[in-house]
């Protein structure tokens, strides 16, 4: 008597449990159930559990019947002249999908040749168990499993080519890469998913070895002949946009040069890119500060005395101009309507990226790293056959991670690039290592890869041989110059005049509460006093009230507001976020008074 | 230092007396005993050297170097935390769960624990097993085998597992008494191995029996009230008692017990037994321990601060809002710790001044900390007009 649960819910018994299981199942290969409702059976508590909720994941799996699969020769070759489609497998029952709990009773063969009786399924393809992305990782089966999904992580960042019409779209914070090649060392997700048509990166000669110490903790070191040739070269698009909106009182923006009599009118100079439309052209050089769409605005507040003093409206200006630290070329301008109507210009920036020092660059294996040096040509060290490495990555990042996948590679590249084909790295399915090696030997190479190397800057030889090979590499969208970002004097907050916070608004980097405490604890007193005077601020303080005073600067008069003109007032330097909590404090009812002291 | 050994002569080194606390100096004057005699002045100064050297300087910020210090090794605290679970004798809260505990001044602790020393011969193990059995807190429950409630002659009847009371040196009799003395209104009779219940009123009798059938069980019988739990283990060479749950104040007054080293892991006990200068070592003691077993490194002069700390006002009070940050003299210290707007609300009421003596407050209004070089101040004398 085994208890019967239909997602999670208890409908009743049945006697004989795997009967029953079974029938279900044949009535779900006829098509008569579900193909996503999936039937387990739980011996240790005697229950049949049938699921049919949303959100379970299942894989298919091809049936087997005394231990042949339901998949012939014959479907095969059917599929393969477009036939019969993978749903027809389905509705003939022929594949199955199982979720996680009907897989507890199902013993699935890894591969045909593994078959016996006793498995009542078969896997399609040994890679089905991994995603799509780190199914494009070659030698996969060599990686320890952390690194497939910190690489898989990697190849998505990665730049490349994401969409063919990428020239008249205006998509947000773009990276193309130039020269994207196809990966000599593939898998057949490569070739599943078309990658070539948008593929996302380079084969670069790597030399695994350390040099100069430049690639110590990650870095690479990096041929600056390779980047002068177009290696790992892109462009940023950037869009900016600006839109006419209407206001209230038949009020709208206007897109045009601004007039000099509007309020905020910036400079002649950083207008001199505009058309008469008030709008860059393309393919102008611009730099930060430059005005890429001139626009003004009605003024904030209808207040009245600017309408008396100024006649007409005034208005106010509200130009869209690059960002601190932002600049490029116009690519396209673009004059369209948002869906209320209103006119929207916007206007697409390009920039070219060259590697530089902390750009980011990896391997599929999980095997990132920053620039750490770029070296001029004759300062890389060559081999025998006067090949340089366009990069040269360190050894020591190997052990602890175990990606030997990443030391497959380079050696199947090799192979690869000197016979002239491409390897099949799929993962379970590769090429064998071994025989790889033997084909390099053939090719008059060492079978382990290494070669003889000479120091660039003696010319003489190096004791070790090096791991030299060719591998893919790919250039990730982190890029030092968008992140970069420094300050010594700017904009503060309004309501605490402390600096502002973040890249984006130029902001000061926080020393904050426990990096005041290293102050602190070193006694380093006036340091402290000094990194924190940010805000710092005098304010004229009642000596009778000890309320703050008032300081007309026109009438060059100090006053109390409490105590009047006869007030003794004395000027003190508190933080402004003092002052500030003085304040709050009078919000809150509470009188703080100042009892002012020389301090000498 | 064994026995009498040679040591120099006092008044020979009167001028590196007042130099040193007299600890130092008397250990040196004995260690440097083997020195020859040339060195031995020599050896002196260097020592006062090193002494001073030592110190902490003038103006140097203690607590907040302790704070650190025991706040970093902390932050890797929390990620081994329960590794200790159920490894050796028995399950007991470290890490940092502990820590807090302590630092708090908890009134109940989690795992309260006694390590009770015994005085020789029983510390050699002799009646070890009946010392046990006179520690832990015994109740009813675990001395009845079986309860019925007999509705026909309105009676409970406790057959009670003989051979453990024998164990427990106790007889059938001196049960019933103890029953008698805890449920007045009831009649208790020694029957074989049974006791029988009667109650005394006829006022619903069944539901009174069924009321005793569950409060008999929980009665304390024998043993030390609060010790939950015995196990005793060999350590160095003697046996020692270690328990789960508490009672310094009875454990302290039993004949074998060792008291000068039976010690409790409840802090607030020890304050209340023993005084707060002993809470002050336990939460040392306590504090170091956890720390070591961490397998971190802090000096104890960090944690004799902490103590100190938590002790000076005379009571143990714990590192919170309500204990030691109450104490403080600022108002805008208290304020930025915890709950800033009661603070200022009741220093208004108060009328509170704030003379901005402190680290913190100087650090809000943009001044010279008065710690390090922001300590020290220039004093002049004014010239005679």
């Amino acid at each position: 008597m085994a208890e019967v649960y239909i997602s999670g819910k208890y409908v009743g018994t049945v006697d004989n449990a795997k009967e029953f299981i079974d029938q279900i199942k044949t009535e779900r290969r006829l098509g008569n159930l579900p193909i996503d409702l999936n039937i387990q059976y739980d011996e240790d508590y005697d229950q049949v559990i049938i699921e049919t909720s949303k959100g379970r994941v299942s894989r298919p799996l091809i049936l087997v019947k005394d231990g042949k699969p339901l998949l012939t020769e014959r479907h095969l070759q059917q599929l393969e002249k477009n036939e019969i489609s993978w749903n027809d497998l389905v509705s003939q029952g022929i594949v199955e999908y199982l979720d996680a709990s009907e897989e507890e009773n199902a013993l699935v063969a890894f591969y045909a040749e593994e078959l016996t009786p006793e498995h009542n399924y078969l896997e399609v393809a040994p890679l089905a168990m991994v995603g799509f992305v780190t199914s494009l990782v070659p030698f996969g089966q060599h990686n320890q499993g952390v690194r497939m999904i910190q690489g898989s992580k990697n190849q998505k960042q990665a730049m490349g080519i994401y969409m063919a019409n990428f020239h008249q779209r205006l998509d947000m914070d773009v990276h193309l890469l130039h020269y994207p090649q196809k990966p000599i060392v593939k898998t057949i997700m490569h070739d599943i998913s078309n990658y070539e048509k948008h593929a996302a990166g380079q084969n670069l000669v790597v030399a695994i070895m350390a040099f100069e110490g430049y690639n110590i903790e990650d870095a690479i070191i990096v041929n600056k002949a390779s980047i002068d040739r177009g290696m790992g070269r892109s462009t940023y698009y950037r869009p900016v946009f600006a839109e006419e909106l209407r206001y209230s009182g038949g009020l709208t923006d206007k897109i045009c040069i601004p007039d000099k009599d509007v309020s905020g009118y910036r400079s002649e100079k950083e207008y001199r890119l505009l058309e008469e439309d008030g709008i860059v052209f393309t393919e102008a050089v611009v730099k930060e500060g430059d005005v890429v769409i001139g626009k003004v605005s009605p003024p904030r507040f209808l207040s009245a005395i600017e309408d008396y003093t100024l006649g007409g409206t005034s208005r106010r200006e509200s130009s869209v101009a690059l960002k601190h630290g932002e600049q490029g070329i116009i690519d396209m301008v673009v004059l369209t309507e948002t869906e209320a109507g209103n006119r929207l210009v916007a206007v697409k920036v390009r920039e070219p990226k060259i590697p530089e020092i902390g750009d980011k660059f990896t391997s599929r294996h999980g095997q990132k790293g920053v620039i750490g040096m770029i070296y001029n040509e004759e300062d890389m060290p060559f081999t025998a056959s006067g090949i340089k490495p366009d990069i040269i990555f360190s050894p020591h990042s190997v052990p602890s991670r175990m990606t030997v996948a990443h030391l497959i590679e380079l050696l199947a590249g090799k192979v690869g690039a000197l016979a002239g084909r491409y390897i099949d790295g799929t993962m379970f399915d590769s090429e064998k290592p071994e025989d790889l090696r033997k084909e390099l030997l053939k090719l008059g190479f060492r079978d382990d890869g290494s070669e003889v190397m000479y120091d660039p800057v003696t010319g003489k030889r190096y004791l070790a041989r090096i791991f030299v090979g060719d591998m893919y590499y790919l250039r990730l969208k982190h890029i030092v110059a968008n992140k970069m970002h420094a300050r010594a004097r700017g904009p503060v907050q309004l309501l605490t005049r402390q600096p502002t916070e973040g890249k984006a608004r130029e902001g000061g980097l926080r020393l904050g509460e426990m990096e005041k405490d290293t102050f602190v604890a070193h006694g380093a007193s006036l340091l402290l006093k000094e990194r924190f005077s940010s805000d710092s601020t005098v304010i004229p303080v009642c000596n009778n009230c000890g309320l703050i005073g008032i300081h007309d600067y026109r009438k060059d008069k100090v006053y109390c507001p409490v105590c009047g003109d006869k007030a003794d007032i004395r000027f003190v330097e508190v933080s402004y976020a003092f002052k500030l909590l003085l304040d709050e404090l009078k919000s809150l009812y509470v009188h703080p008074k100042l009892k002012l002291k020389l301090k000498y | 230092m064994t026995g009498k050994e040679k040591m120099l002569e006092k008044s020979e080194f009167k001028e590196f007396e007042k130099k040193l606390p007299k600890k130092v100096f008397e250990t040196a004057l004995q260690e440097f005993a083997t020195l020859p005699k040339s060195k031995q002045k020599k050896a002196m100064e260097l020592l006062v050297k090193q002494y001073l050297n030592s110190l902490a300087e003038p103006g140097e910020c203690v607590g907040l170097v302790t704070a650190q210090s025991i706040g970093e090794p902390g932050t890797q605290m929390t990620l081994n935390t329960f590794h200790f679970a159920g490894v050796s004798e028995m399950n007991v809260t470290t890490g940092l769960p502990r820590l807090i505990e302590i630092l708090d001044a908890r009134k109940s602790i989690s795992t309260a624990m006694m390590t009770i020393y015994l005085k020789k011969p029983y510390s050699e193990g002799k009646d070890l097993d009946v010392i046990a059995r006179k520690l832990k807190a015994m109740h009813m429950e675990e001395f009845i085998e079986e309860i019925s409630v007999d509705i026909a002659s309105l009676q409970l009847r406790l057959k009670i597992k003989k051979q453990k009371l024998g164990d427990y040196d106790l007889r059938m009799d001196k049960i019933s008494r103890i029953l008698k003395k805890n449920f007045k209104n009831f009649d208790f009779k020694v029957d074989n191995e049974f006791i029988i219940a009667k109650p005394l009123t006829r006022e619903d009798p069944l539901k009174q029996l069924y009321r005793l059938r569950e409060r008999v069980k929980t009665v304390f019988v024998s043993g030390v009230k609060g010790i939950k739990y015995v196990l005793p283990v060999k350590r160095e060479g003697e046996y020692v008692i270690l328990t789960s749950g508490t009672n310094l104040k009875e454990v302290l007054n039993l004949e074998f017990v060792d008291g000068s080293r039976t010690r409790t892991n409840d802090i607030l006990e020890v304050e209340s037994i023993l005084g707060v200068e002993a809470a002050r070592q336990a939460i040392v003691d306590e504090v170091y321990d956890i720390i070591q077993r961490q397998g971190l490194n802090v000096d104890v002069r960090h944690i004799l601060l902490v103590a100190d700390t938590m002790c000076f006002n005379g009571k143990v009070q714990g590192v919170t809002r309500y204990g030691i940050v109450k104490e403080k003299p600022s108002v805008l210290a208290r304020a930025s710790f915890e709950t800033p707007i009661r603070h200022f609300v009741e220093a208004s009421v108060l009328g509170e001044i704030d003379s901005l003596n402190s680290v913190l407050e100087n650090v809000m209004i943009n001044q010279p900390i008065p710690i390090g070089t922001g300590l020290p101040r220039l004093v002049m004398k004014r010239e005679e007009k």
